[in-house]
C-alpha cells in the first residue's frame, strides 16, 4: 500500500514538474494541476495510512488522523481557484499577445498553420 | 480590548465585501470606503504597536480553541510594526488611486481590501498552515490587481509571476505536509518545542523541510535564482498596486525571520542557523547584481524595481548576520525602504502623466509641467533609497555596516557600498535626463492634483521624516530584536495555559509572560 502510494506520488510529482518545464501555457497549466494533485495525495498521506478506522477520536478505538483530511480539503479548494485562474489567464495571454508560448514570442506561427 | 487582535484581518474582509456587494453602486461610495477602512486600519495598528510595547506577547485564538490545536493570531512587536507598516502604506496608495487609477478596471478597491486582509492574516498568524492559506490570499488578490487595467505587458508578466507562486505554493505544501508528518503539529510555538526535542533519525527530514520552505520565502522575497520575474511584474504593475507591492517582498523576509529565529532558533541544536550561509551568500549576490540592474534600467519604472531588489539583498544579508544589533539594524532599515520606494513607484507614474510620449522612459523629451517639485520628490527619494545622509537610509545602512563583524565587513562593506554607489550613479543619469535634457517645447499633460501629490509626498516624506524619529524607532526595534532573539518567551507566552483559561475557556486568551 505504502509503496504503491510513494510510487504514484512520485510519478504525479515528476509529470507535474516536466510539463510545468513546456514552453507553451497549455502545458504549463495541465503540470501546475498534476503538481497540485500530487501535492495533495502527499499532504493526505502525512497522518499515516490508516484503512478501515473511522476520524472520530474514540476512547480505545483505533483511528485516522483528521487533521490531514482538513488540510486537504483547504488545499484542494485553493488549488481549485487557482487553476480556474490561471486557465482564464492563459487564454487572455493568447488573446493579448497573439501566442501561447510562455514568453509571448511568436516564433511557433508557421507549425500552427500546418495543424 | 482583545478582539482588536483579529480586526487587522476582520476590517479589510469586511470593507472589501462591503465594496464588492452591489456592482451597481458609485465610485464615491466605494472610494470613501476604502480610505475610510484603510486610515481606520492605521488606527487598530497603531493601538497594536503601542498594546505590543509593553514586551507581552498576546493572542487572540479563533473560536475559543486553545493553542496548539486552535489556530491563534499572536501580537508581539515584529508583528504589530510589520501590521502598521501596511497599513501606512497602503492608506496613501488607496489616496493615490482614488485620483482615477480604480477606475481602469474593476472591483479595485474591494481587491486591495482583500490583498491588505492577506498581508495582515500573513503578519499575525501564529499557524504555519494558516500562513499558507493567508499567502494564497493575498497572492490571488495580487494576481488580479497586477493586471488591473490590462494591456500586454501586464499580462505576460502576470502569468510569469502566477505560473512562479502557484509552483511556490506546491513547494510550499511538501514542506508543511513533512514538518507536520514528522513533528505532528501546525502550531508554530508548538513546532518550535518539538524540535528542541527532535530525535537524531527525524533531524534530516525537518532539515529538508526547513530548507524547503526558505525556498518558497526566498521565491516570494526575490533572491538571487529567483528573483527574475519581479523587475516586469512591478514595472507594468498600476502605480498604486505596485507602491502597495513594495510591502510584498517584506512579507517573504518576514515569514524568514519569524520561521527562522523559532522553528530553528538556538533551541534546535544542529538545525540551528542552518538558513543562514544560503542568505548570506545568496543575499550578497542578489546586492551586486540588482546594483548592476539598476545601471542597465532604461525606464524609471524598471530602475524603482532594481532599487527593490537592492534592498532584498541588503535585507536577507542582514538576516544572515549573527547577533540582535543586526536584527534591529535590517527592521529599521525595512521601515523606510518600504515606504519611500512605494513613494518612487507613484513619483514615476506622475512623471510618465507629465512626459507625454516618453513616457517614464529615460530619453530626452519635453520639460515636465511641475518639473521643481517633482525634481524635489526625486532627489529626496533617491537619495534616501540609495543611502546619503542626512536621509533614513543612510542611518539603516550604517547599522547594518556597523553590526557586521570580523570577516563579514570584509564582504558586506565593498558590496554594499558600492551597490550604493552603482544606486547614485543610476538615479543622477535618470534625474538629470527627466529634469535638465529635455527638448524645446511647451510643457503639457496634467498637473499631479492633490490626492496624488498627497500620496508621493507622505511616501517620500518618509525619507527625511524617520531620520529625525531615527530615536525612537531604533528603541523600538532593539527591543524588537531582543524579542526575536529570545523565542523562549514566545513559547512560554502561548503554551503555558493560564489559570483562567483552564477554568474558563474564553474566545480570546491573554497570557503574560
Amino acid at each position: 500500500m505504502e509503496a504503491l502510494y510513494a510510487t504514484v506520488t512520485g510519478i504525479l510529482t515528476a509529470c507535474g514538474i516536466y510539463l510545468t518545464l513546456r514552453g507553451r501555457t497549455f502545458p504549463v497549466v495541465v503540470g501546475l494541476t498534476l503538481l497540485s494533485y500530487a501535492v495533495n495525495l502527499f499532504l493526505f498521506s502525512m497522518g499515516g495510512i490508516t484503512t478501515g478506522h473511522t476520524t472520530i477520536v474514540d476512547s480505545g478505538q483505533p483511528y485516522a488522523d483528521p487533521l490531514p483530511q482538513a488540510l486537504v480539503l483547504t488545499a484542494i479548494v485553493i488549488g481549485f481557484a487557482m487553476t480556474a485562474f490561471v486557465v482564464i489567464l492563459a487564454m487572455r495571454t493568447r488573446g493579448d499577445l497573439g501566442s501561447d508560448s510562455v514568453d509571448g514570442q511568436r516564433t511557433d506561427e508557421p507549425r500552427e498553420e500546418r495543424k | 480590548m482583545d478582539h482588536l487582535l483579529v480586526l487587522p484581518i476582520v476590517l479589510p474582509l469586511v470593507a472589501g465585501l462591503a465594496t464588492l456587494i452591489r456592482r451597481e453602486v458609485g465610485t464615491r461610495y466605494k472610494r470613501s470606503m476604502s480610505v475610510g477602512a484603510t486610515a481606520l486600519l492605521v488606527v487598530v495598528a497603531a493601538l497594536l504597536v503601542y498594546m505590543a510595547s509593553d514586551g507581552t506577547i498576546r493572542y487572540y485564538a479563533l473560536g475559543g480553541w486553545q493553542p496548539p490545536f486552535g489556530i491563534i493570531m499572536v501580537l508581539d512587536r515584529l508583528s504589530a510594526m510589520m501590521v502598521l507598516l501596511t497599513s501606512v502604506l497602503a492608506l496613501f496608495c488607496c489616496i493615490y488611486a482614488c485620483a482615477g487609477q480604480d477606475e481602469e478596471g474593476s472591483n479595485f478597491h474591494g481587491l486591495f481590501q482583500l490583498q491588505l486582509m492577506g498581508i495582515n492574516g500573513a503578519f499575525m498568524t501564529g499557524d504555519l498552515f494558516n500562513l499558507f492559506v493567508f499567502f494564497e490570499v493575498l497572492l490571488i488578490a495580487s494576481y488580479a490587481l497586477l493586471m488591473h487595467g490590462g494591456g500586454k505587458a501586464r499580462t505576460q508578466s502576470g502569468l510569469h509571476y502566477v505560473a512562479l507562486n502557484l509552483a511556490g505554493s506546491s513547494l510550499f505544501l511538501i514542506a508543511l505536509g513533512v514538518l507536520y508528518g514528522t513533528l505532528g503539529t501546525l502550531n508554530m510555538a508548538d513546532m518550535a518545542s518539538r524540535i528542541a526535542g527532535l530525535g537524531t533519525d527525524r533531524t534530516g527530514l525537518v532539515k529538508s523541510a526547513g530548507l524547503l520552505l526558505l525556498t518558497v520565502f526566498t521565491l516570494k522575497s526575490a533572491m538571487l535564482p529567483l528573483y527574475f520575474w519581479l523587475p516586469r511584474a512591478y514595472a507594468a504593475a498600476p502605480a498604486a498596486v505596485a507602491a502597495l507591492f513594495a510591502i510584498m517582498t517584506k512579507v517573504g523576509i518576514y515569514a524568514i525571520i519569524r520561521v527562522f529565529s523559532l522553528l530553528f532558533g538556538d533551541r534546535s541544536a544542529s538545525l540551528a542557523d542552518m538558513a543562514a550561509p544560503w542568505l548570506w551568500w545568496g543575499g550578497l549576490a542578489t546586492l551586486a547584481l540588482a546594483a548592476i540592474g539598476c545601471l542597465s534600467a532604461r525606464d524609471m519604472r524598471t530602475l524603482v524595481s532594481y532599487l527593490i531588489l537592492v534592498s532584498v539583498g541588503t535585507l536577507l544579508t542582514a538576516v544572515s548576520l549573527p547577533g540582535n544589533d543586526s536584527m534591529a539594524a535590517l527592521l529599521y532599515y525595512m521601515i523606510q525602504t518600504t515606504l519611500v520606494t512605494g513613494g518612487l513607484f507613484l513619483l514615476a507614474d506622475i512623471i510618465d502623466d507629465q512626459r507625454g510620449k516618453a513616457g517614464a522612459r529615460i530619453v530626452k523629451s519635453r520639460p515636465l509641467r511641475q518639473s521643481s517639485l517633482l525634481g524635489g520628490l526625486f532627489l529626496v527619494g533617491m537619495a534616501g533609497v540609495a543611502g546619503l545622509p542626512p536621509f533614513s537610509g543612510a542611518i539603516g545602512k550604517a547599522l547594518i555596516l556597523q553590526s557586521a563583524e570580523g570577516s563579514d565587513r570584509l564582504w558586506l562593506w565593498p558590496i554594499l557600498l558600492i551597490g550604493g554607489l552603482c544606486t547614485i550613479v543610476a538615479a543622477s543619469r535618470a534625474g538629470s535626463t527627466f529634469f535638465w535634457r529635455s527638448h524645446e517645447g511647451e510643457p503639457s499633460g496634467p498637473l499631479m492634483g492633490k490626492r496624488r501629490g498627497l500620496a508621493t509626498l507622505a511616501l517620500i516624506g518618509a525619507a527625511p521624516l524617520l531620520s529625525i524619529l531615527a530615536g525612537p524607532l531604533t528603541h523600538y526595534t532593539q527591543s524588537t530584536a531582543q524579542q526575536l532573539g529570545n523565542p523562549s518567551r514566545y513559547l512560554d507566552a502561548i503554551l503555558t495555559p493560564t489559570p483562567i483559561n483552564q477554568a474558563m475557556p474564553t474566545p480570546a486568551g491573554e497570557v503574560s509572560p
